[in-house]
């Protein structure tokens, strides 16, 4: 038992620095600067150039593509990745589908798709919640009929993130009457330009649109997108759960923000004083700081174990209820720290705007990004879920 | 990066767990305590000799298994697991720590006593006045002749009415506070002018308040240098400290898998009680505190041959964490069980006692958060 760094894991780690310093685009940098609402393009940028350099999809086995890094290794890459700021990875094609793909799918399947996701060439995003099925979501009506080599789609989902850019979706729909919720599931692939699919903005409460509807009205699906087994689909969702989950602890972004309160917090005055110089304030970073290394170490064990063979199992549900808790408290803090300069609305000055900035430049996102981290607790089945899922998976409940 | 043991790590656990588990029942742990002694002196025999395990954390230089803080962390957590109160903490994991850190004909002489079984030590290092901090000492150790004389009061000091001999921390020089003239001195405990009151803990242990009036003890005793003894003691107590924290897994553990138990056969309202789902989610909610203090215990413990800096402030993460942790898991346990888990019927209850007082052991959550601070958020 040892928590060192090997010398191969050093020269990894300096490898992907500098890769990243040398490849990371500069006009992607100067977007993220400026809190300007990130475009397609600038998400794309930056997932075609790891693509190219064969390091898009870490997890992945390296026969469908993955780089066959240790977990170390990954762990690595992904401190990297954070503590260079760089864009977030949409993980719906990488981390979401794409295993679902790999472990599920056809040989076709895997042919057409997989490539896809990895060059970036299709956008995806997942068609999951419904507007009667949140937390309960075999509740969902969504329903598919079969028409001679098609399914017709017809329903509607809600919470889709980011598809008003996106080519594919991945959908869990109804494909029984008769059967119970979970066993009249099926996990279809649907083309997102195919007649019938609409998709409807909803802008949440920092401004941002992120998050949409999607209208599905006789949407025609060839039963060749159906991945496994017709009413086999809650397979697919539940292993895709705990695979989002795993990713969702967002370890290395979060020491990454905790970092940033601490450098507000020694910036901001408060009386004589630096806010950091505030005992209680002082006292919430490091209480912070103290739950994350928690976290960290939670993962750090649970990446061994998967190392040991042992898939991403319920446990990953901890990871996702400490660290999105964690998340959510880095952007309180944040805001805590701007005092006044929480207030002032606005999306950042585009090209060509010469006004000054109004108050400090960390200020500007701490009331949206504290607005839009509530999601964190809600998304990837809730906090209250994910501890029905321990309750019943782990402790025997 | 390595979370995995050894197979001698695995074997010595199992071993351990083994033992525990045939000697180490509730009614066995209760007899133990109820008695004259306090304790049963064939365990700690049959620890020594049957099994080895004194030895586990020990190097073969000594006759151990060539183990360290590792080795010390399995045992501590499988001790935890039943209450066990026998004195490895102090013996072997502070004792043993201090004659390792100091080396030395009296280590050569010592170690193998401790792993025969032969020796007990009481750790004499906290004060009415000083609470945690290891240098706040108004007990003096005056140089006189080749020896010193030792004047002053220890307090709670753990297994000190079974103890062969008491590892003292003492001030050979400076003021009360001053970093400079700590001394630390490993002494035989029946010297004459050595004055004990004896009592037994709320968790189950014996301690005693120990004073020393003119006690003359030999220069011999003297471990480490003279009024350099303070960043010795500052490492042994924080390998204490990560030592305690495994215990708290064992101990958390139970306390969860107890409640788990008692929710399932419980029945109210015409159901078990564990099929609420209220219920149900602080289950969870202990559960994750548990496999986080584990996270903890590991960083700490592979932590503890870093830099004095780094060192301290993975211990203080890794305390803060755990008396939290063993505070809200301990109260959760008994607020599941009812009334009847604040009884002195069921284990729960003794279970959820040696967790709140690991929770203050050596620094409660409050002193390790401002000694983290000090060492990583000073501006």
């Amino acid at each position: 038992m040892d928590m060192e760094f090997s010398a191969e894991d050093m020269t990894f780690r300096e490898e992907v620095r500098r890769f990243i310093a040398e490849n990371y685009p500069e006009s992607l940098r100067a977007v993220q600067e400026e809190g300007e609402e990130m475009a397609k393009e600038d998400f794309l940028s930056w997932h075609r150039i790891l693509a190219k350099k064969g390091w898009i999809a870490p997890a992945w086995p390296a026969e469908y593509g993955g780089p066959g890094w240790s977990a170390t290794q990954r762990f690595i890459f992904s401190e990297e990745i954070a503590a260079a700021d760089c864009v977030t990875i949409m993980p719906f094609g990488i981390n979401m589908v794409g295993p679902v793909i790999y472990t599920f799918g056809t040989p076709e399947q895997k042919a057409h798709f997989l490539p896809r996701i990895l060059s970036g060439d299709d956008w995806w995003c997942q068609g999951y919640s419904e507007p009667g099925a949140g937390s309960d979501l075999a509740s969902l009506r969504t329903a598919a009929v079969r028409d001679g080599d098609d399914y017709i789609v017809n329903g509607q989902k809600t919470w889709t993130t980011m598809a008003q850019h996106a080519d594919w979706g991945f959908f869990l729909v109804k494909t029984d009457r008769e059967l119970k919720a979970q066993e009249a599931i099926s996990f279809l692939l649907i083309d997102m330009k195919s007649p019938g699919v609409t998709v409807r903005p909803i802008i949440t409460l920092g401004g941002e649109h992120e998050v949409n509807e999607v209208w599905l009205e006789n949407v025609r699906v060839p039963i060749s997108n159906r991945v496994y087994e017709e009413n086999k689909g809650w397979t697919c969702a539940k292993f895709l759960l705990a695979h989002e989950r795993t990713g969702i602890a967002g370890v290395a972004r979060s020491k990454r923000g905790v970092e940033k309160i601490k450098a507000i917090a020694r910036s901001e005055m408060d009386g004589e004083r630096t806010l950091l110089q505030n005992p209680f304030f002082k006292r919430k970073i490091s209480q912070l700081e103290i739950d994350l290394t928690a976290l960290e170490f939670t993962e750090l064990r649970s990446l061994a174990g998967e190392a040991a063979g042992k898939g991403p199992g319920p446990e990953s549900s901890l990871l996702k209820i400490k660290g999105s808790e964690i998340q959510q408290r880095i952007t309180e803090l944040a805001l805590e720290a701007v005092g006044h300069y929480g207030a002032p609305y606005f999306r950042g000055f585009g090209e060509g705007d010469n006004e000054h900035a109004i108050g400090p430049d960390y200020a500007h996102r701490a009331a949206p990004t504290y607005f839009n981290a509530r999601k964190t607790t809600i998304y990837g089945g809730s906090n209250e879920i994910q501890r029905n899922i321990i309750a019943k998976m782990v402790l025997g409940l | 990066m390595d979370f995995t043991y050894t197979e001698t790590q695995g074997m010595i656990r199992d071993t351990l767990a083994r033992f525990l588990a045939d000697t180490y029942d509730f009614d066995a742990r209760t007899k133990m305590i109820a008695s004259e002694a306090g304790r049963d002196p064939a365990i700690w025999t049959a620890l020594a000799q049957e099994l080895g395990m004194l030895g586990a954390a020990f190097g073969e230089e000594h006759g151990g298994l060539g183990g360290g803080h590792i080795e010390n962390m399995i045992v501590m957590e499988e001790l935890g697991k039943v209450m066990a109160i026998e004195p490895y903490l102090p013996t072997v994991v502070i004792g043993g720590g201090a004659l390792t850190a100091a080396g030395g004909a009296v280590a050569d002489h010592m170690i193998p006593e401790i792993i025969g079984g032969n020796v007990i030590i009481g750790f004499a290092y906290a004060e009415p006045q000083g609470r945690y901090n290891l240098a706040n000492l108004r007990t003096s150790a005056k140089k006189e002749g080749a020896g010193y004389v030792l004047n002053g009061h220890k307090s709670v000091v753990v297994a000190a009415p079974w103890a062969t001999h008491l590892l003292v921390t003492a001030r050979s020089g400076g003021s009360q506070s001053e970093a400079d003239g700590v001394s630390l001195f490993l002494i035989e405990a029946g010297l004459p002018g050595i004055v004990r009151r004896d009592y037994p803990t709320v968790d189950g242990f014996r301690a005693s308040e120990v004073y020393f009036e003119n006690v003359s003890i030999p220069g011999g005793a003297l471990l480490g240098g003279e009024g350099a003894a303070l960043p010795m003691i500052e490492a042994i107590v924080d390998t204490a400290t990560a030592a305690i924290c495994a215990e708290a897994c064992g101990v958390t553990e139970r306390l969860h898998a107890g409640t788990l138990d008692y929710a399932k056969q419980r029945k109210q309202f015409g159901q078990e009680i564990a099929r609420f789902q209220v219920l149900q989610h602080r289950m969870v909610d202990m559960f994750m505190e548990v496999e986080q203090a584990k996270s903890m215990t590991i960083m700490a413990t592979l932590s503890l041959d870093k830099p004095a800096q780094d060192r301290m402030a993975a211990v203080s993460a890794a305390k803060a964490k755990i008396s939290q942790g063993a505070r809200f898991v301990g109260q959760n346990a008994v607020q599941t069980h009812g009334g009847i888990g604040i009884t002195q019927e069921l284990a729960i209850g003794h279970y959820f006692k040696r967790a709140s007082m690991i929770e203050n052991q050596f620094g409660s959550a409050d002193h390790h958060l401002d000694r983290y601070e000090m060492l990583t958020l000073a501006e």
